[in-house]
């Protein structure tokens, strides 16, 4: 079977990933949500912690403990009157906090702990790619779904509100499906990085887009060239996967400001 | 929907907000093809009581009941991030799902249909308020509010967009509710003015609300004429600083 290859698991793997990242990562960015989302990862840790003791998938005790701090932050945002990044701050690196000492303590299982914060290609599975794809797919429906009361709030959430669209809901989801998609990639990207695979394409893509579906578009096709460039670094230099595949989404955003400065310079000399 | 039934009704509604009621009291309604204005001075409730019947703020006390759901409202702000690539025709659509004859239809009525491919943050602040006037009544709503929406419109511009909303009541038949702290605006088309200042202070037809000693007292007497200056009634003179003399 194709699958039988550790590396193209890896690819199938991250080119699901990138998929699902481009669009979730666009609603990050417009939404200022990148601390939020670090917030999201950090706690993946505790996460995949939790799921070795309880002995359950990773992917899904990580999704079940991002969900709980996500509902936990949006209840803390209304008890206190900490500012948001603080409040952030203060959830992020807690989880993370709890989910290293745990880790300590449980002197019985083998951690592989370097994986799970910067990403292993080599742990991926056949069962992680239908995980990552079917759970993707899914994600992305729920998107789908929600698409037009979530970016009528995005964009204003009064006129949202006001005209119908039921902005709280959609906002609520999204929490829920960002949950999601950090639960599928983490043990491909790690913890620490997953956030910059959801930012990093969609900045790039915003820079010679000019309208939201556009942006998404582009924002995937970045992604899934981040990865096939990462994982094939990743595998001749013998780097992580995690940050080979980010270095080549920083390296992809570079090259776009220098594109968008030749478009610029174009646009100008005709006029 | 029953005929005589009111779009909107708000029955001594307040809202309390950092130990302070922002509006207390408020009780006003919209009936259909009705154009009201609230009016006040900065600070006074006015966005605050569109948002109350907009149930994007829930009342304290009192209540409100919305009886549509095509509703079209023009905020008095709204700030896009550069991060979201939007053209006028992606924001044209924004809650609703229309065809580009009808988008280019709306926004030709309010002179903006060349900026239809011109990404949002590239208008003017005119031609901002222009683009959402035009989404609003693209939707065809039954009720429409609209905060401020001449601000940053030049003079000429807001004297057609004053017509094109009275025009837009008669055709769609629609309530409308206009909130401006541009008193010296009130339209001689208004139904109902109600003037605000964390309460209705009085309320009453254009002229009504001129001569009602609150509203004088909130004003002053120059604002007082200023209505009755709107309606052409030259019995007075202005002198350069804009106070009148007899």
């Amino acid at each position: 079977m194709i699958f039988d290859d550790f590396f193209t698991r890896a690819l199938v793997a991250g080119i699901g990933i990138a998929i699902v990242a481009g669009p979730l990562g666009c609603f990050v960015i417009w939404r200022k949500l990148a601390y939020f989302g670090d917030t999201l990862a950090h706690s993946g840790l505790l996460g995949v912690t939790i799921g070795f003791v309880l002995n359950i998938d990773l992917s899904l005790s990580v999704f079940v403990i991002s969900g709980i701090i996500a509902l936990l932050l949006i209840v803390l945002q209304k008890k206190t009157k900490l500012a948001g990044d603080a409040l952030l701050g203060l959830l992020a690196h807690s989880s993370l906090a709890i989910g290293l000492v745990f880790i300590a303590i449980l002197t019985t299982i083998r951690f592989d702990l370097i994986g799970l914060l910067l990403g292993d290609i080599l742990s991926v599975t056949t069962n992680d790619i239908i995980i990552i794809w079917l759970g993707g797919s899914l994600i992305l429906l729920v998107l789908f779904y929600i698409w037009k009361s979530l970016f009528a709030a995005t964009v204003s959430y009064d006129l949202a509100k006001a005209e119908g669209m039921n902005p709280e809901i959609s906002n609520y989801i999204f929490t829920v499906i960002l949950a999601g998609i950090i639960a599928i990639s983490i043990k491909m990207i790690g913890v620490l990085l997953i956030t910059g695979l959801l930012l990093i394409p969609p900045a790039m893509s915003r820079n010679f887009s000019t309208s939201p579906i556009q942006m998404m578009f582009f924002s995937i096709i970045g992604g899934i060239l981040s990865v096939v460039i990462g994982l094939f670094c990743s595998l001749e230099l013998n780097t992580p996967s995690g940050p080979s595949i980010i270095v080549a989404s920083l390296m992809l955003f570079i090259i776009s400001l220098f594109l968008k400065k030749g478009m610029t310079i174009v646009q100008k000399s005709k006029i | 929907m029953k005929k005589n039934k009111p779009l909107v009704k708000l029955n001594n509604a307040g809202f309390y907000r950092d130990e302070k009621w922002l509006v207390k009291g408020v009780s006003l309604e919209i009936n259909k093809q009705e154009i009201v204005t609230l009016i006040g001075p900065n600070g006074s409730g006015k966005t605050t009581t569109g948002k109350l019947i907009l149930d994007i703020l829930q009342p304290d006390e009192g209540s409100v009941s919305l009886n549509t759901k095509q509703i079209s409202y023009v905020p008095q702000k709204i700030n896009i991030d550069w991060a979201i690539p939007l053209r006028v025709i992606d924001f044209m659509n924004i809650t609703s799902k229309l065809n580009k004859s009808k988008i280019i239809e709306s926004l030709e009525l309010t002179g903006v249909d060349h900026l239809i491919y011109n990404n949002l943050l590239n208008l003017s602040g005119g031609e901002f308020q222009r683009v959402m006037i035009a989404r609003a009544i693209a939707k065809k709503p039954e009720l429409l509010i609209l905060d401020e929406p001449v601000q940053g419109v030049d003079f000429n511009g807001e004297i057609k967009l004053y017509n094109l909303i009275k025009e837009i009541s008669d055709k769609l038949k629609c309530g409308i509710l206009l909130i401006s702290h541009d008193i010296h605006f009130v339209m001689s088309s208004t139904d109902h003015v109600i003037c605000l200042n964390g309460h209705v202070c009085c309320s009453g037809t254009p002229n009504d609300v001129a001569k009602n000693p609150a509203y004088i007292e909130l004003f002053g007497e120059t604002a007082a004429s200023a209505i009755s200056l709107y309606r052409h009634d030259h019995n007075h003179t202005h002198n350069e600083d804009g106070s009148i003399s007899k």
